[in-house]
């Protein structure tokens, strides 16, 4: 590493970048380059200092002097007297009040310390209902500047130079499609935004759209413009976000008073136009094909892609589909530069781009841990970081066991893998996706096979039965999950599980039953002694499969504490209770369903699993 | 307002940054009620009530308050944010209508952070 004379800390807290800090922070860097002093001093941007009344602040160190309320045109006196001359200048300088705050600052929060935000850089900090708001916060901006100084290829260009890829779960990069439904043939194109987020424990586009729905739009129109001849956008939103819908739909109307959707968008003579398409919810609408069709008023089922839908799509049109944070990533792109973008991630892009994962990735943190919430990293940061560090790790100090990472079509991935980068194909190699950007997390007392039974069981009712590898493949694999958590398993039926798990993955005609096995190949790969716990042992180690439990009373505690108080008996379906008031309850094990009701009623806790 | 030219881009802004920013004479205090699906849900409706019901109450001038989207830490909800004049802002956590007032008498109205509902001042680095 450099070692630097100087370091200057320019505040980017949310509100020293809206006082301009990073022009400030760009005139610096120039300022210092046309001094050639490039090699003593460093500009370094920060979080949040806590002192936003009197930001933007510099900070130089190493000897901590504070500059307060910045204007490009102070930098060049700074330069000239501080850093060539060793002169603080007097009248810029703040002195931090003496009192320490009795709280912690934001960026000392390693919930957001470590987050990195492009897509949510709104978030929290704008009235989504307001455009006005929106705009003070440099929105539509990106828009100006393509139709006014860039050409549609040259916008395509920076997108591919950025290396943006499609987050809504598949990755392909995003200036790719672009480029092929541009170059399709036709004069009417559409493009499609899709909010159909259905994933169980995701959340990432419903908080997006429901922050910063212009962000979005902006994308679109932007995306329409490079793409060429395309006068219509879609948004395909399903009807259980009812804020989402209602917070596009007065985006919309404020973008398109404002002439920012119509004809003739800024007298460029470009024109587009945006409508709310609403979902009823299945799931498999999430799928491209499908959700055209849907769109189109037909049943919402997949087609063989063959010919992709940037060549025929919707109504037989070459159609450009990107998900919601991928069009939020746009604008951002266009202001900053496709370079900008491409310096943050892994790997390279620049010759490949499947070469690398550019950017940063929305999260929905759920499951079992600290800080459940909607976090934003680079792409390339450990599943280690964002589950302890960001999540603040497991609740209730209990264990790590696995997380789920990209929904139900994602998988397992086991505490030893717990350090890998995320990006995609590192997600893949080990047998799960980046998906959409769900990420559950499980502890010791979640059992294996009891989740990927919950996840199967979603993605085989939301299968729309067009094809049979999914619709009975599914369903077959879902009953010998069940046979195994009631306890009747075999060793063949796992062998047989497997067998059917890739005939699925390999058959199916949609995504949806191509990677709907994913969390039983994953769990049978990493935790295959726990399948064997509940086939062979007959038990299950997170005590979660009821079936599989052997329910009994401690006799001492159910006399002594309890003094025998005749709950359990009266919840008991199967009458296998045995004792009266005040004296000690037995189970009749013959008679015992084991449903666990007993368990779930005592207020002693005399009842345990063995 | 009707159809915009690129010029009005930098008007709007610098007019509805006026309008949110406190250094510029729009106000005193700013309430920001975190009032995504999570905060909604977990009851942010009835801190943004309790807030607007307490202004009333007090005759209180010089206040802005303000929805906003989700902040990101979902498990935390109902959430708002605090800015007083020429101080960082603050975020609160967990709120319900008892904790809003007491927000309301001490920082809202006399400046004064109250630090066992708080969670942190200042706000997020942006990329």
């Amino acid at each position: 590493m450099k070692n630097y004379r100087l370091q200057l800390m320019v505040c980017a807290g949310t509100a020293c970048v809206s006082n301009h800090s990073l022009e400030i922070k760009e005139a610096l860097e120039k300022e210092i380059q046309n001094h050639h002093i490039e090699n003593e001093a460093q500009v370094v941007q920060t979080g949040c200092n806590g002192f936003c009344g009197a930001g933007p602040i510099l900070v130089v160190q190493p000897d901590g002097i504070f500059y307060q309320l910045l204007k490009v045109t102070d930098v060049k006196l700074i330069v000239e007297e501080h850093l060539i001359k060793g002169r603080p200048v007097k009248k810029l300088l703040y002195t931090p009040p003496e009192e320490k705050t009795p709280i912690p600052k934001l960026s000392d929060i390693p919930f957001f310390a470590e987050q990195t935000l492009i897509a949510l850089r709104n978030r929290g900090l704008i009235d989504p209902e307001s455009i006005d708001d929106y705009i003070a916060r440099g929105g539509y901006k990106a828009l100006a500047k393509v139709l006014t100084s860039m050409t549609p290829d040259e916008v395509l260009n920076e997108i591919k130079i950025s290396g943006l890829r499609g987050r809504g779960g598949g990755g392909f990069p995003t200036g790719v499609k672009w480029e092929t439904c541009k170059k399709a043939h036709g004069d009417e194109k559409y493009v499609i935004c899709n909010a159909d987020e259905g994933d169980p424990g995701a959340f990432m586009d419903r908080s997006i759209i429901e922050g910063d729905p212009h962000s979005v739009i902006e994308g679109m129109i932007i995306g329409a413009y490079a793409i060429e001849n395309v006068k219509q956008g879609y948004i395909y939103v399903r009807m259980e976000y009812p804020l989402a819908i209602k917070r596009f739909q007065i985006a919309i109307n404020q973008a398109r008073e404002y002439g920012l959707l119509g004809k003739n968008i800024f007298d460029k003579g470009f024109d587009f136009d945006i409508e709310i398409r609403r979902g009823a919810g299945a799931f498999v609408c999430g799928e491209s094909t499908a959700l055209m069709a849907s769109i189109e008023g037909k049943p919402g089922e997949p087609r063989a892609k063959y010919i992709h839908t940037v060549e025929k799509g919707l109504w037989d049109k070459p159609t450009c589909l990107n998900n919601v944070e991928t069009w939020a990533n746009v604008p951002q792109i266009i202001l900053r530069g496709g370079k900008w973008f491409a310096s943050i991630g892994t790997g390279d892009v620049s010759e490949d781009p499947w070469g690398g994962s550019k950017g940063t990735k929305v999260f929905s943190l759920a499951g079992k841990v600290n800080n459940t919430g909607l976090v934003e990293v680079p792409m390339g940061i450990t599943l280690r970081d964002i589950i302890f560090r960001i999540g603040g790790g497991i609740r209730d100090g209990k264990k790590f066991k696995a997380v789920q990472t990209g929904g139900p079509s994602g998988g397992f991935i086991p505490e030893s893998l717990i350090d890998l980068p995320v990006d995609y194909e590192e997600l893949t190699k080990v047998g799960s996706m980046m998906g959409s950007g769900g990420m559950v997390v499980t502890d010791e007392e979640n059992c294996i096979v009891d989740m990927a039974k919950y996840f199967l069981a979603f993605t085989q009712a939301e299968s729309c039965g067009k094809c049979i590898p999914c619709r009975e493949g599914t369903k077959r694999m879902l009953d010998i999950l069940e046979k195994i958590t009631a306890g009747h398993g075999t060793e063949e039926d796992l062998i047989l599980l497997e067998e059917l798990s890739n005939a699925v993955v390999e058959s199916s005609l949609c995504a949806l039953g191509g990677s709907a096995p994913n969390p039983v190949l994953t769990s049978l790969k990493y935790f295959r002694d726990e399948y064997e716990a509940h086939v062979k042992g007959k038990t299950c180690p997170a005590h979660i499969c009821r079936q599989l439990n052997v329910y009994k009373i401690d006799e001492k505690v159910c006399l002594e504490i309890g003094h025998g108080c005749d709950v359990c008996k009266k919840y008991c379906p199967d009458g296998a209770i045995i004792g009266e008031r005040k004296k000690v309850h037995y189970i009749d094990p013959a008679k015992c369903g084991k449903c666990g009701a007993c368990y779930d009623v005592c207020n002693f806790n005399a009842i345990y699993i063995e | 307002m009707g159809k915009l030219k690129i010029e009005d881009l930098d008007k709007i802004a610098e007019s509805a940054r006026k309008k949110i920013s406190l250094r510029e004479g729009a106000g005193k205090v700013k309430i920001t009620v975190h009032m995504g699906t999570c905060g909604i849900a977990a009851g942010a409706r009835n801190i943004m009530a309790t807030f607007l019901n307490e202004i009333e109450m007090h005759n209180a001038k010089d206040i802005i308050v303000v929805t906003s989207g989700c902040a990101g830490l979902c498990s935390k909800e109902p959430m708002a944010t605090i800015e007083y004049e020429n101080q960082a802002p603050v975020k609160y956590i967990e709120l319900n209508e008892e904790k809003a007032k007491k927000i309301f008498d001490e920082h809202v109205l006399h400046g004064k952070i109250v630090p066992e509902y708080a969670l942190s001042i200042g706000s997020e680095r942006i990329q």
